[in-house]
């Protein structure tokens, strides 16, 4: 059993703060981390190799190629393998360009049962990327992933809990499939000293566009788009005064003529 | 291609899910500014009574696919009959709420169409034929203005809450069109084998209240009066990552960066600082109270009301008021 780990490099967004706001901590030079969802996809990963009879893990990002430190943090917990999609022409690409980008990686790699990714990304948050890959596959897609009940290798198949809104939903799905993974899943392991010394001399495989057959052409996005800061909302802050139970009379007062209850 | 907007029903066992009618708001908003009509779309088994709600909330017309293998929600049934609407009827836009099969949904559909996806919108427009959308990037510090300019179809998921629910007309005409299932049940990869519904608590997503502890609860225990506050005014109960992380209440109750987004109508922060990645879960509230001992916290920067003093104090108090007052 072959497990692809998708992982993205993400802005660190911990690092915001009143001094630095989300548009400089996009720009170049500012940290990068691994975003946390996908160490847990890394983390599920590395169990299913483990302790349910998989093969090989492969990290698997597209990115920039300083992205590459996202994918050392995956050798360092113990993946076997790396592999960097970077291409200037993926510079401006939206979700369905990075999953046709991805789709064909996972092809060119092959032999893949299971491809996992964190539930979103905390950068774009739309956890569009793995739902995209699914359905440019044809694989089946089982997201927001809680608990692993069986994998079932001989018999090709999962059974999984997933965290929906309502509750949790038990499904059964046949492999190949590409999972997402919630922060229940797993708790991600540190990497061990020799682990980092091993990553950092780990070779990284890098593919651009033409090593997977795409034509940059098709993978312009049909939009544009513009960032910018949220405008804040200017809030005078009313202060209440008094003992606590004025207060809470006070504040219910307000809330009820004005209709905020 | 017609100007037309496809907008998806959700439900849970033929109840129309809240985002629905709000879906179909942002879908009729589309639907003005391209000159078409909204369509909505119904699938799953024993659904004749949602699609003739979905003609009473605006949509002009339904598609209605009642097919046993389109019970419960599987993304690869409920995706490959939209695509295949799509493609028999190329809509302006396809709509979805942004819930989490929401999300899933559109994604892929744009995906197998080879659509444009703007996903979470908390706005939309249309100017000269391009649909302009506005999505919260990098935990709501950055704001996304996509222009999508077609005219070819695109695909858009909505926040919860952003858009208010359509209302309920008692006479409503309209086809209702049934339609095949796309995929046969063995070509579809999963099953779904059970479902626990979460305990009967509020959850945060869909609260009009939500009331949140942060690091000065001080432990599990001190999540008592926060919880009790959170059942007198009736909403749901949250907390900061310092409380979830301290282990003090399960992950499901982070509120924030790294844990969910809520805008209520109204937030209450009891004993929350207001740290940069927990304003990005709950700064879109449309009122926010802060209660906390330091009058200098930068939660009350955001806050409508402030009250400065011991949460253990005030916190009580609130709740007894709140059951004087709104019993």
């Amino acid at each position: 059993m072959n497990i692809i780990a998708l992982v993205k490099q993400t802005p660190d967004t911990a690092k915001l703060s009143r001094t630095l706001n989300g548009l400089q901590l996009m720009a170049d030079g500012q940290p990068r981390i691994v975003n946390p969802w996908d160490e847990y996809a890394l983390e599920i990963a590395l169990q299913l190799r483990d302790k349910h009879g998989g093969k090989k893990v492969t990290a698997l990002s597209l990115g920039r190629p300083e992205a590459v430190d996202a994918l050392r943090t995956g050798l360092a917990m113990g993946a076997d393998e790396a592999i960097l999609i970077s291409d200037p022409g993926l510079a401006g690409t939206d979700t369905l360009g990075t999953a046709r980008a991805l789709a064909a990686a996972i092809k060119k790699i092959g032999a893949a049962d299971i491809i996992v990714a964190g539930r979103s990304a905390i950068d774009g948050n739309s956890a569009a990327v793995p739902a995209q890959v699914a359905a440019l596959l044809g694989l089946p897609l089982v997201s927001y992933v809680a608990a692993l009940k069986t994998v079932d290798t001989a018999g090709r198949s999962l059974i999984v809990a997933r965290a929906l809104e309502g509750g949790r939903e038990t499904v059964t799905a046949r492999l190949p499939v590409v999972i997402t993974v919630v922060k229940e899943i797993a708790e991600p392991r540190y990497p061990s000293f020799m682990g980092i010394r091993k990553a950092a001399k780990a070779p990284i495989t890098t593919w651009a566009l033409k090593d997977l057959g795409l034509d940059p052409a098709a993978l312009v996005p049909q939009m544009t788009w513009e960032a910018f800061l949220p405008e804040m909302r200017e809030v005078q802050c009313e202060f209440i005064a008094g003992t606590p139970a004025e207060q809470a009379a006070a504040l219910v007062t307000k809330l009820l003529e004005q209709k905020i209850l | 291609m017609t100007n037309d907007i496809l907008v998806w029903i959700e439900h849970t066992d033929a109840q129309a899910d809240t985002i629905s009618w709000e879906a179909m708001t942002a879908a009729a908003g589309l639907a003005a500014g391209t000159g078409g009509a909204v369509r909505a779309i119904v699938a799953g088994p024993s659904t004749r009574a949602l699609a003739e709600a979905a003609l009473r909330h605006g949509a002009a017309s339904v598609f209605a696919a009642e097919d046993a293998s389109l019970a419960g929600f599987r993304l690869e049934a409920a995706g490959a009959l939209v695509a295949g609407l799509i493609t028999a009827h190329p809509p302006a836009a396809f709509v979805a709420g942004a819930s989490l099969r929401g999300l899933e949904l559109s994604a892929w559909v744009a995906a197998r169409c080879g659509a444009p996806l703007a996903a979470d919108v908390t706005d939309l427009s249309v100017a000269n034929g391009a649909i302009i959308a506005l999505r919260p990037t990098l935990a709501g510090n950055v704001i996304s203005k996509v222009t999508m300019p077609g005219p070819s179809t695109r695909v858009i998921s909505v926040r919860k809450r952003l858009f208010p629910g359509a209302a309920e007309v008692e006479n409503a005409t309209g086809d209702i069109t049934p339609v095949q299932a796309a995929l046969a049940e063995d070509a579809i990869g999963t099953k779904i084998v059970g479902f626990e519904p979460a305990a009967a608590t509020i959850s945060l997503g869909g609260a009009r209240v939500v009331v949140s502890g942060g690091r000065a609860v001080g432990g599990p225990d001190g999540f008592k009066p926060i919880r009790d506050l959170a059942d007198a005014v009736g909403g749901a109960l949250g907390a900061s990552r310092a409380a979830v992380d301290a282990g003090w209440i399960p992950y499901a109750h982070q509120v924030g960066q790294t844990g969910k987004t809520v805008q209520p109508d109204l937030y209450i922060a009891c004993g929350i600082s207001g740290a940069i990645q927990h304003l990005a879960g709950m700064k879109t509230s449309k009122t926010i109270v802060a209660i906390n001992k330091d009058p200098e916290a930068p939660i009350f920067k955001y806050a409508r009301f402030g009250l400065v003093g011991d949460i253990f104090q005030i916190v009580p108090a609130l709740a007894a008021e709140f059951r004087k007052r709104l019993s």
